[in-house]
């Protein structure tokens, strides 16, 4: 059976062609293509902005992915499309996509939680069967664990999402968007050593991530980093060490902003861990691909005698292929969306999917 | 990836215990201590919980709960965190014995835990960790108990769940007309019994929040249920016609996340923390919660607006999920 899947519930737009072997053998990805609104240094996406993007290159992104792929029009079983959650106008624009084409070529329509679609691409690419998924992306931080068909929230964030934190951050120093802030972020980190003190905020298995940032806006302002930068500096302090003043530098921020979030981030996994008595964890979203947040992951997991699932850029970063995953585990069950209610919405809990396809 | 998982070395003074554990069947270790070594029970997110015993080994078992080092956090945030946690524990741990909450008592502490120590398995040096040692609460976790009540509910009820509307995983346990009628009066029995221990659990957290601590991780695994002086049944595993034993004391444990407040939004939040832990540890046993809360609010003044307040951060939080 063969999938398509369209993503656009934030900053990119993708479409992926997923093949499910009759034998029940391995899936296939055929197509994985993908592109990104990128904005201004010191600026976010807005939602008519972004929808205007995603439209304007979906049509595109179909036929690419088509010929990647190889297929035709009627090899294809199903049409899956990212119903929520997610910014709203971006989202719609990728809906009308996803119902054009259905009525297009007579092709069922499936409706795709992101963040299962996340998950469920994350355990078929790594191979993790029931591991404590660590969902952290720019709108969503959770920590998940599967029990009775459902995925269940163990923790979250209880105000912002990790990546937001991050991406509003790289606003503040004026760090470039391209190809990621949280990329760019993390290579100025690699240059960061010093460590400034943080809000470290855990309740429980949720945390919270706007006092940190404001902290860390705050210092920025404090110490006249924020606002744009000729970026001599970084070079010059890292060769004569820090002995001025104490005074951090851009890197030191960045540094000292990832070594906390990602530690409260390892922390509460540890907890859904030792909850649940799992020793697998899987990481899954765009923050995902951080490489300092998979070494502490590793770290922890080694400490336990449990093993952490990575997957690259292509996978952790928002894709079509995911939702295609996801929606033809929906669709081989029975699942499908009536045109009529082919919609979307910006509300959509991750436990709100009846699991069908596991047991 | 298939290697026996090895705990961290223990830090002093419960150091010299190490050689022990890691000695091959053949040498036998001349320890000049005429202790047993600690125990290692769990492994916790946070902490290593050992059972050993406090100055005479047949009187007074206690609990060791170790902190070890994080090797996946900055020694300095970590430091940070090891000492602001251990001590928080303690100050509260202090503080319930003195108002006389059901928690176990506070013997010894050390909250800097800077003594460095050999680990066996990679043979490098790393902090032993900060230590609290406290008194051994007998009896099971809740979260055992609730489940060991779930499933023998299920074997003496099975027929009645044959019924397709008692496969419906939400509110399985809930009445059903259909029923015998003596299965019916049995099956209402067990659930009063169940309610009963709820609405315990519900004034226990009371009782914390009115003596000025929150919690701050509140789940069934953060409550034991010490049985009765006189019943002398160890485990929860159930006697006779599969009766799990749900009498007791409810008992707070680990206050590594605990704080002291009296404000309701901090007692809401921890009453929402152990909504939801129970929410995904026992679904089907979720539509008694309200049970804790009723016990919650007879069990002291203040209790009301607290369950007011609930309401609040019940709609606030990400229970509906949005972009930040």
């Amino acid at each position: 059976m063969i999938a398509v899947g369209i993503e656009g519930s934030a900053n990119k737009v993708g479409v992926g062609i997923i093949f499910h072997p009759e034998d029940g053998s391995t899936p296939q990805v055929l197509a994985n293509v993908r592109h990104t609104y990128v904005t201004p240094p010191g600026e976010g996406f807005l939602p008519k902005d972004t929808a205007r993007h995603h439209r304007a290159w979906v049509v595109k992104l179909v036929k690419q992915a088509l010929q990647d792929a190889r297929v035709s029009v009627k090899d294809v079983d199903c049409i899956c499309y990212t119903k929520g959650p997610g910014m709203g106008a971006p989202l719609q624009s990728c809906a009308i996509a996803a119902r054009m084409l259905s009525l297009l070529w007579s092709k069922a329509l499936v409706g795709v939680n992101h963040c299962v679609g996340h998950i469920e691409m994350g355990r078929a690419i790594t191979g993790a069967t029931n591991p404590v998924v660590l969902y952290v992306s720019g709108g969503n931080t959770q920590v998940i664990a599967y029990s009775s068909q459902r995925y269940r929230i163990f923790g979250e964030t209880l105000d912002i999402a990790v990546g937001n934190c991050l991406d509003r951050f790289a606003r503040t120093l004026q760090i470039s968007n391209d190809p990621a802030p949280g990329y760019n972020i993390e290579q100025l980190a690699k240059k960061g050593k010093r460590l400034v003190d943080l809000p470290y905020t855990v309740k429980g298995m949720d945390i919270s991530m706007s006092g940190v940032l404001a902290a860390i806006d705050a210092l920025a302002v404090q110490y006249g980093l924020d606002g744009e930068w000729d970026g001599k500096e970084e070079g010059a302090d890292s060769a004569s060490g820090e002995a001025d003043d104490g005074k951090p530098t851009r890197a030191d921020l960045c540094f000292s902003l990832q070594e906390t979030v990602y530690s409260m981030l390892v922390e509460i996994t540890e907890r859904a861990m030792a909850h649940v008595g799992s020793k697998e964890v899987l990481i899954v979203g765009g923050v995902g691909c951080n490489e300092r947040l998979q070494e502490m992951m590793g770290i922890m997991a080694r400490d336990r005698g449990g093993t952490v699932h990575a997957t690259d850029e292509r996978y952790c970063i928002d894709n079509g292929i995911m939702i295609a995953q996801a929606g033809l585990m929906a669709y081989k069950t029975g699942f499908r969306t009536p045109l009529k209610d082919a919609t979307c919405t910006q509300r959509f809990r991750t436990d709100e999917v009846l699991v069908k396809w596991r047991d | 990836m298939t290697q026996e998982y090895q705990p961290p070395p223990l830090p002093p003074p419960f150091h010299h215990h190490n050689h022990r554990t890691q000695s091959t069947a053949t040498t036998t270790t001349t320890s000049t201590t005429t202790l047993p070594p600690p125990i290692l029970l769990t492994q916790g997110a946070e902490a290593h919980l050992y059972k050993t015993h406090y100055l005479n080994a047949t009187t007074h078992p206690a609990a060791l709960k170790i902190r070890p080092s994080k090797p996946y956090r900055h020694p300095i945030l970590d430091r940070r965190l090891t000492r602001q946690r251990i001590l928080q524990e303690a100050r509260c741990l202090a503080k319930l014995v003195r108002e006389g909450v059901a928690v176990p008592a506070l013997y010894a502490v050390d909250w800097e835990g800077q003594t460095a120590v050999v680990d066996a398995a990679t043979g490098a040096e790393r902090y032993g960790g900060a230590w609290l040692l406290m008194e051994w609460v007998e009896g099971d976790v809740v979260r055992v108990v609730v489940q060991a009540w779930e499933r023998a509910m299920l074997a003496r009820f099975a027929a009645a769940d044959q019924h397709p509307r008692r496969r419906q995983a939400d509110g399985e346990m809930e009445v059903d007309g259909d029923q015998g009628d003596n299965g019916h009066v049995e099956r209402k029995r067990e659930e009063e019994r169940m309610k009963d221990l709820l609405r315990r659990i519900g004034a226990a957290v009371g009782r914390l929040h009115a003596a000025g601590v929150i919690h701050g991780d509140l789940t069934t695994s953060n409550l034991i249920l010490r049985p009765k002086k006189e019943s002398g049944q160890g485990d929860g595993e159930g006697e006779g016609a599969g009766e799990v034993d749900l009498e007791g004391e409810v008992v707070l444990i680990d206050f590594g996340l605990a704080s002291q407040s009296v404000q309701d939004e901090d007692r809401a939040v921890d009453l929402y923390v152990l909504e939801r832990a129970f929410g995904s540890t026992h679904p089907r046993t979720e539509a008694f919660f309200a049970e804790v809360l009723e016990g919650y609010r007879a069990s002291y003044r203040g209790a009301a607006s607290v369950l007011k307040r609930l309401e609040e951060v019940r709609l606030r939080g990400r229970k509906k999920s949005m972009l930040g």
